[in-house]
């Protein structure tokens, strides 16, 4: 066990692309970190390094304290899980999870005592004599991870171990991993380009993005705290709303109606440099059905109509879509992650509002419904450069905040 | 081990429920349900369009291939063509009887296991590096196959003069004889020819089953703290293991009927013949069809036997299969 120390690792490959860049990470003894981020952002390079599968162009990597820049994968007594489960063909689920002791000349009785405690542990003991062309999914990925097990070694790379199950298994397997890890309590680093995964997972979350790490944090502090644009529209799903804003005589003028801001959001729009433009984000669960308000809650947002596009009942709240006019949030950052969204459920940018209602709401398709919003829980955000503004000392504090 | 059993349980083993009936279904294919309509008229197309291949296969192959057989039951030398008749297997007794017969087998057959075994390493070594290159990758792997791409025949006579003393490099260079006149020497240099001509078809092979492994499989290795050496053996051997049982099958049929290197190089003096120079010899000079035949014959079924042993270990070599004999 040991804790895994990255200081200012960057890595280029010799065609020139530059897939990590100065990655400063501090990953504690026995904790669960996930690498987060779309796909192509250097995940699986970052952790080749780690594992030692892939040279370090710069930096420095330290495993227990100690530099093993230039030391082989083998001699870092690393256990590393892939996408493929990676498992050996030719062998038995029980020679495939053997191999890693077999290499490390443990003698036999030691072997099978070993091979067998972990084979209880991932409900393998009926399988060991079978081959991997012969097991389903998610019994190939459980192999996967006996194999690392086994060798009790000092942290667990694990590289999109989940991306190949269906949907339900791998909502299964989450469970089967976080209760491993935390059994085992081995420093883990775990990649997925799942946000619901990241969320779900680990005590730590590394968001990436273009090689660059955009910001560390528990899943929470990330959701509620997003640092920029990009954190902010990569975590949550349905995603965070994105609105063009105009910044005019101290208010700022959106789709959603004239939106008062509070002195600090001010002060930082009198520099100089000051944005004209501003984004504006709002998550899903921010806005509520205007009949259902309380007074003292209706201070402190404020309330618009739109027409109801689709209204998505999930028993116990609403996912309702509304219509909205006006110009649509551009920047560089909205654009990748609808990119790697694809078709899901990046609605992000577009004139459509997601919104989650209490159930009682009687909202209905087709009507104008009257809806309110929390302007504590806003975000603003520079399309320049993606920078929060309304973040203050890692706290995001809305858009009235003093 | 600090690991303790979980109850990770209920929901994972019911997934496991679902899976065994997978495995036994893939047996038995004995029991096929009757065809339905659609399925047998598919059928009979497949068959006609199949069937002007076949033929033009049966009038090329299966009618010089009978028809040899039927000469080699007769006694037919085209110096004596009124001796000519049916003998049965006599010629067979004549020919397995014959000393030519037999050092020129065992010629081929030593010919056949060095070179393929050298090939086999030699292509090994080029398939890696080809496989492994990266800068000037087109470059590497067209001029290792220039060998390949050269004419036998024409490689042949440039080895022959090359060995030749007086006109050539290599004899003055490696010996005061004229090594090709000398058994084990000649031997040696038919051997060399076909090494050098046929490594870069071996490694072509090898390379397509080197691409085969994936690249996961040998960083999984690596991680589970294997060396170079046993991530080769352990790991990329295995999974290539058709592969290379596909190219020693092409190699030793080819390398069984060993011909242009040995008639260009010694002409089958000093007891350095293959049975196929013996079968030219017969047939072609000898003018003795049905001794000729007979060799032919006996070419054909060592082949088809060397085939079936190799497609033979093909059933075993699917590597990830429960029941050892897929076929
Ligand atoms: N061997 C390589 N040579 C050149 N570029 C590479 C190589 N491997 C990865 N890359 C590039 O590095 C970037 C990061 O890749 P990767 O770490 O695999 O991304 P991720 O795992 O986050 O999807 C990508 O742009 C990819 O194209
Ligand atoms: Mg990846």
């Amino acid at each position: 066990m040991a804790d895994i120390v990255l200081d200012k690792v960057s890595k280029s490959f010799p065609d020139g692309t530059v897939a990590v860049q100065d990655v400063d990470l501090e990953i504690a003894d026995g904790e669960f970190v996930i690498l987060v981020g779309p796909s192509g952002c250097g995940k699986s390079t970052t952790l080749n390094m780690i594992a030692g599968l892939e040279d370090i162009s710069s930096g420095e990597l330290r495993i227990a304290g100690q530099r093993v820049n230039d030391k082989a994968p083998r001699d870092r007594d690393i256990a590393m899980v892939f996408q493929s489960y990676a498992l050996y063909p030719n062998m038995t689920v029980r020679e495939n999870m053997a191999f890693p002791l077999r290499l490390a000349k443990l003698d036999k009785e030691t072997i099978d005592r070993k091979v067998d405690e972990a084979a209880k542990v991932l409900e393998l003991t009926s399988l060991l004599d079978r081959k991997p062309a012969n097991l389903s999914g998610g019994q190939r990925q459980r192999v996967a991870m006996g194999r690392a097990i086994v060798r009790q070694p000092k942290a667990f790379l694990m590289d999109e171990p989940l991306s190949n199950l269906d949907a339900k298994l791998r909502v299964q397997m989450r469970t089967v991993v976080s209760r491993l890890q935390k059994q085992l309590g081995t420093t883990t680093v775990y990649v997925t380009h799942d946000q619901t995964e990241a969320m779900t997972l680990g005590d730590r979350v590394v968001i990436m993005r273009g090689g660059a790490v955009q910001q560390v944090g528990p899943p929470q502090e990330l959701y509620d705290h997003p640092k920029n644009l990009f954190v902010a529209g990569f975590i949550g799903s349905p995603s965070m709303n994105f609105l063009h804003a105009a910044v005019q005589d101290g208010e700022l003028h959106t789709a959603l109606g004239t939106v008062p801001i509070g002195d600090r959001v001010r002060r930082e729009l009198e520099a100089a440099d000051a944005p004209r433009e501003l984004i504006l984000g709002i998550r899903p669960e921010h806005f509520e059905d205007a009949e259902l308000v309380d007074d003292d809650t209706r201070r402190r947002g404020m309330e618009f109509e739109a027409p109801v596009d689709i209204v998505e009942s999930m028993g116990s709240d609403k996912y309702v879509y509304f219509t909205v006019e006006g110009e649509k949030a551009s920047a560089a950052e909205l654009e990748e992650l609808a990119a790697d969204a694809g078709a899901t459920d990046f609605a992000g940018a577009g004139g459509n509002l997601v919104t989650r209602l209490s159930a009682e709401s009687p909202v209905a398709e087709g009507q104008t419904r009257r809806v309110w919003f929390n302007l504590e829980k806003i975000h603003l955000f520079d399309p320049a450069n993606g920078r929060n503004l309304t973040l203050h000392e890692g706290r995001a504090a809305g858009a009235l905040a003093d | 081990m600090s690991i303790n059993a979980t109850p990770t349980g209920a929901d994972v083993a019911a997934e496991e429920t679902r899976q065994p009936a997978a495995v036994p279904k893939q047996r038995g294919g004995r029991r096929k349900p009757p065809l339905s309509e659609n399925k047998k008229a598919e059928r009979r197309l497949g068959l006609l369009l199949c069937a002007p291949a076949a033929l033009v296969m049966i009038a090329v192959t299966a009618y010089p291939i009978i028809y040899s057989v039927w000469l080699s039951l007769q006694r037919f030398d085209l110096r004596f063509p009124d001796q000519r008749e049916f003998i049965g297997l006599e010629n067979y007794v004549t020919v397995l009887t014959n000393e030519f017969w037999w050092t020129a087998f065992g010629v081929t057959m030593l010919i056949t296991v060095v070179t393929v075994a050298v090939e086999l390493v030699l292509g090994m070594g080029l398939a890696i590096i080809m496989h492994r290159t990266i800068i000037g990758r087109g470059l590497v792997r067209t001029s290792a196959l220039i060998p390949y791409g050269i004419v036998t025949v024409v490689a042949a006579f440039s080895w022959r003069y090359a060995w030749t003393p007086g006109t050539g490099y290599l004899a003055d260079l490696f010996s005061d004889g004229a090594p090709l006149t000398e058994r084990a020497s000649s031997l040696a240099i038919i051997m060399l020819a076909e090494i050098w001509k046929t490594t870069p078809f071996m490694a072509l092979l090898l390379m397509a089953g080197l691409a085969l492994v994936p690249e996961d499989l040998l960083k999984a290795a690596s991680t589970d703290g294997a060396t170079a050496w046993q991530k080769f053996t352990k790991v990329m051997l295995p999974v290539m293991k058709p592969a290379i049982l596909v190219a020693l099958l092409f190699r030793t049929l080819d390398a069984f009927r060993v011909f242009d290197n040995i008639f260009v190089l010694t002409a089958g003096g000093n007891e350095t013949s293959s049975v196929s120079m013996l079968a030219y010899n017969n047939l072609i000079r000898g003018l003795n069809l049905g001794i000729g035949s007979t060799m032919s014959v006996l070419i054909f079924i060592t082949v088809a036997i060397i085939a079936f042993v190799f497609v033979k270990l093909f059933g075993t070599a699917a590597p990830g299969s429960d029941d050892g004999e897929r076929r």
